[in-house]
């Protein structure tokens, strides 16, 4: 079984930078650090792994969004993708939600040929984690979500899924759609020729109404604000002090632990 | 309209997370039906207080795959303005795919209801709060529990509706299901977790933490540090790729407080912090901080504990 991978990714703002809402209620994004969403990075890597084991023979790797998206489809070619999609979304941007992403990628799909979907278990930016499962819902492809290890088998793939008290490993047959959780693998540095290198590898950028998708948003955000602060907490010098600091607050009053 | 809860359940009775899933759904102000898998627990079901119908959806096995599931919702979908379940595995596998075959919304990790369509969740970690409204037929949405007081028990047995049985996917199949270790609390309902973080140094003494969890009868927790170091299984990690919590107490031993871990946690009720470092982020939502060594720390309340009993 050789096959082709695809790894659907997302730019997202850096993990590191902490976002705030600005005065007109709005994250604003301009001049913040941004990046390929973590999860994508460690699904992107599984999938090079797989290449570079001989499952597979190409690995695509595919975003939708504006033209500013091709620096991470670059960062995701020097980590050694074979080749790079934009589905460039233009004005419809601001519409795309995890429903108008899977539309878009079951389209994409139904015109090339690939075995296996890749792609992290949810972006860091909206944490929604519904693409997956929504696009092997329209495919009628099975789904593995938040794959902590995932192996080729005669007949498809085995799959180790993160679940409420442990894991849970399923046995998918044939092509599927696989989450990945920050455990599948642990991504590789991009080196200097690599990013080199990168520049010359194939990057097609196909409008988004050629796949005839016309995505218009089920869910829409209204508003958005700061969470609310917390007080302002007291620091105690001892291990007595904590003891009757929580005691004053009588933390253990529902719990039945003396304090 | 009406809103769906798939139920789970445990051992016969409609499981915690969903009598919660259920308080947050009635908040609609429309009828409420339940959905359980498990013919036998349907005779409980019926008694959970504010619902119209029990759906019984007979699994061939427990171990329902997320895409038989799914389908089963998507079928039922005409039927509802909201299909819900509490933020859970099973649901946030099977919702977002029976939306896509249904043509429904998606929303997950919700903690407030805001109107019928409107609802409120965290963005970018919960930095953010954002105020969400869908505009389709049917949205599927799961729900954080800790958000919502349990349903009670009703006074009048709800009617059961047993549906026709459908077949299973058959592209995938169960091989097994491995349990982590973990203190004898359920992490995302206990109401006192001790969480350590990288600064726990060891295996043994994330264990030795793990103790005095169960010794004041609360979760073990952790941060995703402590998880890669590999001093305790993943189920452990609270934060934005793990549980959330929101403890009545939330202890953090030797926790700095990444962003990625306060989203997890940071809705609990009193929040203790114990740390070496006196710049740690944690302090910043920390109710009672105290910077020192936390084996001392521990070590004393470790007496405490033992002397109370």
């Amino acid at each position: 079984m050789a096959i082709r991978i695809l790894v659907p990714v997302k730019r997202v703002v850096d993990p590191n930078v902490r976002v705030r809402v600005n005065a007109s209620g709005a994250v604003d994004t301009t001049g913040l650090k941004m990046s390929l969403n973590p999860f994508d990075e460690c699904a992107l890597e599984k999938a090079l792994q797989l290449r570079e084991a001989g499952v597979a023979t190409h690995v695509t790797v595919l975003t939708c969004g504006l033209a500013t998206s091709q620096d991470v489809l670059r960062t995701a070619l020097a980590m050694g993708a074979n080749d790079a999609v934009l589905i460039d979304t233009a004005e419809a941007t601001p519409a795309l939600d995890s429903l108008g992403v899977a539309r878009l990628l079951h389209a994409y799909l139904a015109t090339h040929d690939y075995g296996l979907v890749l792609c992290g278990k949810q972006a860091i930016d909206d944490d929604i984690g519904g693409v997956a499962a929504m696009l092997a819902g329209l495919l009628d492809w099975p789904q593995g979500l938040d794959a902590s290890a995932l192996d080729a088998t005669a007949e498809g793939w085995r799959v180790t899924c993160g679940d409420d008290s442990g894991t849970a490993t399923w046995e998918l047959g044939g092509p599927c759609v696989v989450s990945a959780d920050l455990r599948l693998a642990e991504p590789r540095r991009v080196t200097l020729p690599n990013i080199v290198k990168a520049k010359q590898k194939p990057l097609e950028i196909l409008g988004y109404r050629t796949l005839g998708v016309e995505p218009a948003p089920l869910a829409r955000i209204d508003a958005l604000s700061e969470p609310p602060a917390r007080k302002a907490g007291i620091q105690v010098p001892t291990t007595a002090a904590l003891i009757d600091a929580l005691a004053a607050r009588n933390v253990f009053g529902n719990t039945g632990v003396a304090a | 309209m009406r809103t769906l809860v798939l139920a789970e359940t445990e051992n016969g009775q409609v499981a915690d997370a969903a009598l919660r899933t259920v308080s947050a759904a009635s908040e609609r102000g429309l009828p409420v039906d339940l959905l359980v898998l498990d013919a036998s627990a349907a005779e409980s079901a019926a008694r959970v207080a504010g619902i119209s119908r029990v759906l019984v959806a007979a699994a061939a096995s427990v171990d329902i795959a997320p895409e038989t599931l799914a389908a089963r919702l998507a079928l039922l979908a005409s039927d509802y303005s909201l299909i819900a379940a509490a933020h859970r595995t099973l649901g946030r596998s099977a919702l977002p795919r029976a939306a896509a075959r249904a043509g429904g919304a998606f929303l997950s990790d919700i903690t407030a209801v805001a109107g019928a369509n409107q609802f409120v969740r965290g963005l970018y970690a919960g930095s953010v709060v954002s105020n969400v409204s869908t505009a389709a037929a049917t949205t599927f949405a799961t729900f954080r529990a800790s958000s919502w007081p349990a349903a009670g028990s009703g006074e009048q047995a709800a009617d059961i509706v047993v549906l026709p049985v459908l077949d299973s996917f058959a592209k995938t199949r169960l091989v097994e299901r491995h349990t982590a270790n973990q203190s004898g609390q359920d992490l995302a309902s206990a109401r006192i977790v001790v969480s350590g973080g990288r600064g726990l140094g060891s295996q043994e003494n994330m264990e030795r933490l793990g103790h005095f969890a169960a010794q004041i009868g609360a979760a073990l927790g952790a941060s995703r540090a402590a998880v890669d170091a590999g001093y305790v299984s993943n189920t452990a990690q609270v934060g934005q790729t793990g549980k959330t919590v929101a403890p009545d107490v939330y202890f953090a031993f030797g926790i700095s407080g990444a962003i990625q871990h306060l989203a997890g946690m940071k809705d609990s009720k009193v929040i203790v912090a114990i740390n070496k470092d006196p710049d740690a982020p944690i302090f910043s939502v920390a109710d009672i901080g105290l910077v020192g060594d936390l084996f001392e720390v521990l070590g004393e309340l470790e007496r405490h504990a033992g002397a109370a009993r």
